[in-house]
């Protein structure tokens, strides 16, 4: 637990800043020129951009929570960190929670602040805002999971980061189809699925991520 | 310093379709230190990463008691932060140790973010992190690459205070360095 707290901690370091000032409110202020744009794009009809709004919500939190997807692994692989850490007896399972606790922490609480002003831009209305914040408390957990999932099996490839984008794209649909599909049918039964499908993310991402840092050594 | 050892026997190690070395024995006890010599490319980051646990060997054992301490060409610093919280982190989990920063002449760069810092002080400060973690087992991949004459002189020395307490110390160097003991085992011996 004590080697837990210490790499959250340099893990939430890093991603919070530090090394790049403004990293943080990239994600943050991707997801609000989405939500900006897409009226401009659709144009100023009212009841189309209430009835989609919610859905355009939920694919720019999934664009904003894949942008720091290239510096989640990559770079730690290259200064040797998980080597050394293997050798003081900290498993690669312990090191990929932290990072995606580290990695939640990071966009998820800043994304669903912006969630509110985002919604006042395409126009929907307060019960499905709430809809919309729930199935993002439900979800982002399981988009953060698939983040250090995709960039652990990536680290360490030529093109890692770009096929890592593309790798996450079609493994978050299903937390899409409930995540947002909870809208139309304002039911919780989609909210309780997203979070179904972000836990098991959650369950195996530390395993599948500290394997193939595993198998990368050899 | 607790009683340590280092053990391999009849190691291969196989790097895609080459076999690097075979049939490669060594045993060290505490306070023993032996140099890994060979040209480029020969084995020598390969068996220092088979030693450490991190490579399996294509045949062959290795047993430690001890816990090892591994310094390579990569300093484990993170490049944006500065020197002194990127030590920071190690120590706490290494728990506070005794690395002199002066001895090591870090005293004054603890300001300065690592990625602006020469290859030497980056070996430098990756010292300070071997030090801190006060493992028995010192694995060393080319400890002198970087360093100055001074640099040099302080790891032999560093090496040699090291095995007077007890540790083991492997060094895998293409140049000269001064051991206690100046055992030392050509990589070329064992070559395919």
């Amino acid at each position: 637990m004590r080697h837990f707290l210490i790499l959250l901690r340099r893990d939430l370091g890093l991603l919070l800043g530090g090394e790049r000032r403004g990293a943080t409110l990239l994600p943050v202020l991707f997801f609000l020129a989405v939500a900006m744009l897409y009226p401009f794009a659709v144009g100023p009809d009212a009841p189309v951009l209430a009835r989609t709004g919610g859905g355009v919500l939920w694919i720019a939190a999934l664009l904003a929570a894949i942008l720091p997807l290239d510096r989640l692994v990559e770079p730690d692989l290259e200064l040797g960190l998980f080597d050394q850490l293997a050798l003081r007896g900290i498993s690669e399972e312990l090191a990929m929670t932290a990072r995606m606790v580290a990695h939640w922490l990071s966009f998820a609480p800043a994304l669903l602040l912006a969630a509110v002003p985002a919604s006042a831009l395409v126009g929907i209305d307060g019960a499905t805002l709430q809809t919309v914040e729930m199935g993002l408390v439900a979800g982002t957990p399981g988009l953060a999971a698939l983040g250090v999932l995709v960039a652990a099996l990536t680290a360490g490839l030529r093109g890692g980061a770009a096929l890592g984008g593309l790798l996450v794209i079609p493994l978050a649909v299903p937390l899409l189809v409930f995540g947002a599909g909870s809208l139309s049918t304002g039911g919780e039964a989609g909210i309780a699925l997203t979070a179904a499908f972000s836990l098991v993310l959650v369950a195996i991402t530390p395993f599948a991520a500290g394997a193939a840092i595993r198998s990368g050594r050899s | 310093m607790q009683a340590c050892r280092l053990t391999a026997n009849n190691l291969a190690c196989q790097r895609g379709e080459r076999l690097l070395f075979r049939g490669l024995a060594l045993e060290l006890a505490s306070g023993e230190a032996l140099q890994v010599k060979g040209a480029n490319g020969i084995g020598k980051s390969s068996l220092i990463r088979i030693l450490a646990g991190l490579l399996r060997p294509l045949v062959g054992t290795v047993e430690r008691a001890g816990s090892v301490g591994l310094l390579d060409e990569r300093p484990a610093l993170d490049p944006g932060l500065p020197l002194g919280k990127s030590l920071g982190f190690w120590q706490r989990l290494d728990g506070p140790g005794d690395a002199e920063l002066a001895q090591l002449g870090l005293s004054g760069l603890l300001e300065v973010p690592v990625r602006y810092l020469s290859t030497g002080q980056k070996k430098r400060a990756a010292l300070a992190r071997l030090l801190g973690q006060e493992a028995p087992i010192w694995l060393l991949d080319e400890p002198l690459n970087g360093l100055d004459t001074r640099g040099v002189a302080m790891v032999e020395e560093l090496v040699a205070q090291h095995c007077a307490q007890g540790g083991i110390a492997l060094a895998a160097s293409h140049q000269p360095i001064a051991l206690p003991g100046g055992a030392a085992i050509d990589l070329a011996d064992f070559t395919a």
